[in-house]
């Protein structure tokens, strides 16, 4: 048995009986437990334990995962604030993908993810009101779109290094919010209405009956993104372990020495940030539609800093850490509304304590792997 | 256009290049003395702004005070805890992460001004809210035909090229000075030289964080309202300007603060919808500068920072 089942197994579990409280205090005691539990773990030296299998043994643990992911949305098929809850969490992952390809791997900084998301909601709001496009299409758009913009930031990004960079990007961050405010096409600050998914004359915005059960339409949404999700981590597992991860790599811990051994550093710099954007933007999209509503306000610099802060917490480089810390990160204010207006304060101090702590992040990234399963 | 709009525009240029310069002085007052970027020096900017207030509100309550003194006491409170708060910043975010890589450090900043951001906004009395700032300066004024010469903008001009000389005379006229430039210039051998490095840094933080609290307390008159979010707009503008002013010198910040300000002024007024589009235009040259000229204008022989 491995060690990965084991904790999926016990995390799914968990997960469900975390969702489906309601008492605060109860929902206090579990976090307390879940952190007692972690602390335990990673005592015993089980954490690391099961960090190995996730490595190791990915082809068992991604069909595995996805089968725990069904098995939530299945328990709570009826609900919606759940599912729509489990929606994000999942496009969320997906847009930190993305994210981690450009900073996790590459080393390349963004600070402006949060609006490389909202291009990608803008677009579908725009798209589908405007278009008769296919809606799967305008999904593909909203990724081409936001990698396509980001690439106006390619020139600035590719020149500068570190401090600068980030620069480069806060300042893209702040510029696009205050585009959407004044911009009345876009809706100003009020935002637009965007038209939820159709493919064919299926509409995503319907529930489904399926005999006498009863699901929520947002069961469509949770599918979509699921196989969305799974794509982009197969591809970005697939990334990292190939050739061209190990440039990334090679390019993240020394830029003079890499580009010595006859690396390009430039082209592997817009690769790895306009893939991330693409990823980025298609998650966006996706978003706008399932929350069927765009506005300036949901994509500012703080919700940037909170994608950066997931990454961080997960432990860069490593897409499991991203899952476990996009849920921990999108389901606590949720579930305790006291925090949900010190969210920022709070993943900010967080992620303090962190990098004063344990800069590696929750689940640091394994080393690199060369054949799974191999070992000398 | 006539003299007198002309000249209306270059005060509010001088006026905004004041404060974006004494943001870039310390963005290089810090870069210069650990070779970091502190940025969440916009936000103790803000916090700076915010403390003014509170002392006033204070004062006020107490009935204590008239305009004068009450503008005395909220520069000092301000000054003298955002110089206090930037020696915290530096001894237990900043020093502590020496060894580690680069990005720490500025991701720990940008999270502690998140940190600082936030906290305004929560825990100040509707602290989400633009915060009228007290009007105590004298709202009198001078015209000179078309042109309003306001003597509450002519006395803070004064007051920030005081500052700036100020600093300027502690940089380049003391042993406190000697020391800051010796352990910008080289760390190791000012240690050996019995200069206490940690000291030296802690107090450039010190210096630096005043100078932020003197641009908000300045912000706050001159536009008499202040929000949570406006020292990110002013880091990140404070912070173009001092690479733009080459990142290394003092006199490379002030010259990048007010000619950002220029560009800005020329932008409103040249550029159609250019007032609507104000913030838009900022941070697009932002990034046209650093796309262009991303070791500053003022060219250095060594470039290996960018």
């Amino acid at each position: 048995m491995q060690p990965g089942i084991i904790a999926q197994v016990l995390v799914t579990v968990y997960f469900i009986a975390f969702l489906a409280v309601e008492k605060q205090p109860l929902i206090i005691g579990m976090l307390g437990l879940a952190v007692i539990a972690t602390l335990a773990a990673y005592w015993m030296g089980w954490l690391a334990l099961v960090n190995r299998s996730f490595a190791d043994r990915e082809d068992v643990l991604v069909p595995s995962a996805i089968v725990a992911a069904l098995a939530v949305a299945a328990f709570f098929h009826d609900n919606h604030f759940v599912l729509l809850l489990i929606v994000t969490i999942l496009l969320y992952t997906l847009a930190t993908l993305g994210l981690n390809i450009q900073f996790g791997y590459a080393g390349v900084l963004n600070f402006a993810a949060a609006s490389f998301f909202g291009i990608g909601a803008y677009t579908s709001a725009v798209l589908n009101a405007r278009t008769n496009l296919p809606h799967l299409l305008v999904l593909l758009l909203g990724g081409v779109l936001a990698a396509l913009i980001g690439s106006l930031l390619l020139l600035p990004v590719l020149r500068t290094r570190g401090h600068y960079a980030a620069l480069v990007t806060i300042a893209f961050a702040l510029l696009l919010k205050a585009f959407l405010e004044v911009n009345d096409v876009l809706g100003g600050p009020q935002g637009l209405q965007v038209e939820g998914m159709k493919i064919g004359g299926w509409s995503f915005n319907d529930n489904i009956e399926i005999g006498h059960i009863e699901v929520s339409f947002y069961m469509n949404y949770f599918v979509l993104s699921l196989a969305l999700l799974a794509g982009a981590f197969v591809l970005s597992r697939r990334l990292e372990r190939s050739w061209i991860g190990l440039n990334l790599d090679a390019l993240r811990l020394d830029e003079t020495a890499a580009s010595c051994f006859g690396l390009d550093v430039a082209r592997w710099k817009i690769t790895a940030f306009t893939l991330g954007n693409f990823l980025i933007g298609i998650a966006g999209a996706l978003f706008g539609m399932v929350g069927g509503f765009v506005a300036p306000n949901n994509y500012t610099f703080a919700d940037s800093l909170i994608l950066v802060s997931i990454l961080l917490l997960g432990g860069i480089g490593n897409p499991w850490g991203l899952v476990v810390a996009t849920g921990i990160v999108v389901v606590l204010p949720e579930k305790l509304q006291t925090l949900q207006e010190y969210r920022f304060l709070l993943y900010s101090l967080m992620v303090i304590a962190v990098l004063l702590f344990r800069p590696e992040g929750l689940l640091p990234r394994p080393a690199r792997n060369y054949f799974p399963g191999w070992r000398p | 256009m006539d003299i007198g709009l002309l000249a209306q525009y270059i005060m509010n240029g001088l006026m905004v290049g004041m404060m974006y310069a004494l943001v870039a002085v310390g963005f290089t007052l810090f870069f210069g003395v650990l070779d970091v970027i502190q940025f969440a020096h916009g936000d103790v900017l803000t916090v700076g702004a915010f403390a003014a207030l509170m002392t006033f509100a204070g004062l006020h309550a107490a009935g204590l005070g008239s305009g004068s003194i009450l503008v005395i006491a909220m520069v000092v409170v301000s000054v003298f805890t955002m110089a206090g708060l930037g020696m915290v910043i530096g001894r237990y975010m900043v020093l502590p992460l020496r060894t580690a890589p680069a990005l720490n450090t500025l991701l720990i900043t940008l999270m502690l001004g998140t940190v600082l951001r936030e906290s305004v906004r929560l825990f100040y009395p509707q602290g989400a809210n633009p915060k009228p700032f007290p009007a105590l300066l004298p709202a009198s004024s001078i015209s000179i035909g078309n042109f309003n010469l306001r003597l509450d903008n002519a006395m803070m001009l004064a007051a920030g090229v005081l500052v700036i000389a100020g600093v300027e005379l502690l940089l380049n006229r003391t042993k406190l000075g000697l020391a800051i430039r010796a352990v910008a210039q080289d760390e190791e051998t000012a240690r050996t030289m019995g200069i206490n490095f940690r000291a030296i840094v802690l107090i450039a933080f010190a210096v630096g964080s005043a100078l932020a609290a003197i641009a908000g307390v300045m912000n706050g008159f001159y536009y008499n309202e202040i929000n949570f979010g406006m020292g990110l707009y002013l880091g990140v503008v404070g912070f173009a300007a001092a690479i733009i002013g080459g990142l290394g010198s003092i006199y490379g910040a002030i010259l990048g603060g007010f000619l950002f300000a220029a560009l800005q002024t020329i932008g409103t007024v040249a550029l159609p919808f250019g007032s609507a589009y104000k913030d838009v235009f900022a941070f697009a040259v932002v990034i046209i500068l650093m796309a262009w000229r991303p070791t500053g204008l003022v060219r250095e022989k060594i470039s290996e920072r960018v």
